[in-house]
């Protein structure tokens, strides 16, 4: 039952980093592709993790074995970590990718550029 | 349920080798460094999987670590490619 739960959460998180792996090699310009890769791949690790957290408890349940717990433990700390620090990098690579000239390629209204140039 | 986390293990590796493919042909710095961030990302995942499949729990302590090494190095990049460092 709680495999089973696990083993959907895997595919789920495997679904997603798939898709953005995709946006990487398919999106025309660098904001669509910071898009595509931040939220996909945040989002598929975050189920990745949930599987393991789901696969632990369920050992923790049939074994008893404190070890389980602690990886439980360990994995909710490192998504924490990681959810924050995705976020936060994928905002200093777009702000750094606009400030070196990079423009949107195929945009209609760049409203940075506009308060900018003033 | 072990065979299972050696499959999610693989595709993972598969993904990053895709994803490094855009590290390589990336005509940009900024792409490189959205590329870098996805591989960044995805071994954190690998590395989570690696520590169930191996049954090893001080594997998931080396992922923190990882995750946040990499955003010190994701950071730092993009000050130095925005031309404040």
């Amino acid at each position: 039952m709680i495999g089973t739960a696990a083993m959907i959460c895997l595919g789920i998180g495997l679904l997603f980093n798939i898709l953005g792996v995709i946006g990487i090699l398919r999106f025309p310009d660098v904001y669509t592709r910071l898009h595509a890769e931040t939220k996909m791949t945040t989002f598929g690790t975050i189920f990745l993790s949930l599987g393991v957290i789901l696969y632990a408890g369920g050992m923790l349940i049939q074994t008893d074995d404190t070890q389980y717990l602690t990886l439980a433990i360990h994995t909710t700390i490192a998504v924490i970590a990681l959810a924050f620090t995705n976020a936060t990098g994928s905002h200093a690579i777009a702000r750094a990718a606009h400030k070196s000239g990079q423009r949107p390629d195929p945009s209609v209204v760049d409203r940075l550029a506009e308060v900018k140039g003033k | 349920m072990n065979d299972i986390f050696f499959i999610a293990i693989a595709i993972v590796a598969l993904l990053t080798l895709f994803a490094a493919l855009r590290l390589a042909i990336g005509p940009t710095a900024p792409d490189r460094v959205v590329a870098l961030d996805t591989i960044n990302t995805l071994v954190v995942g690998a590395m989570i999987l690696l520590a169930a499949y191996l049954g090893q729990t001080i594997f998931v302590d080396v992922a923190i670590v990882y995750a946040l090494l990499s955003f010190l190095g994701t950071i730092a990049i993009s000050k130095y490619i925005g031309g404040e460092l």
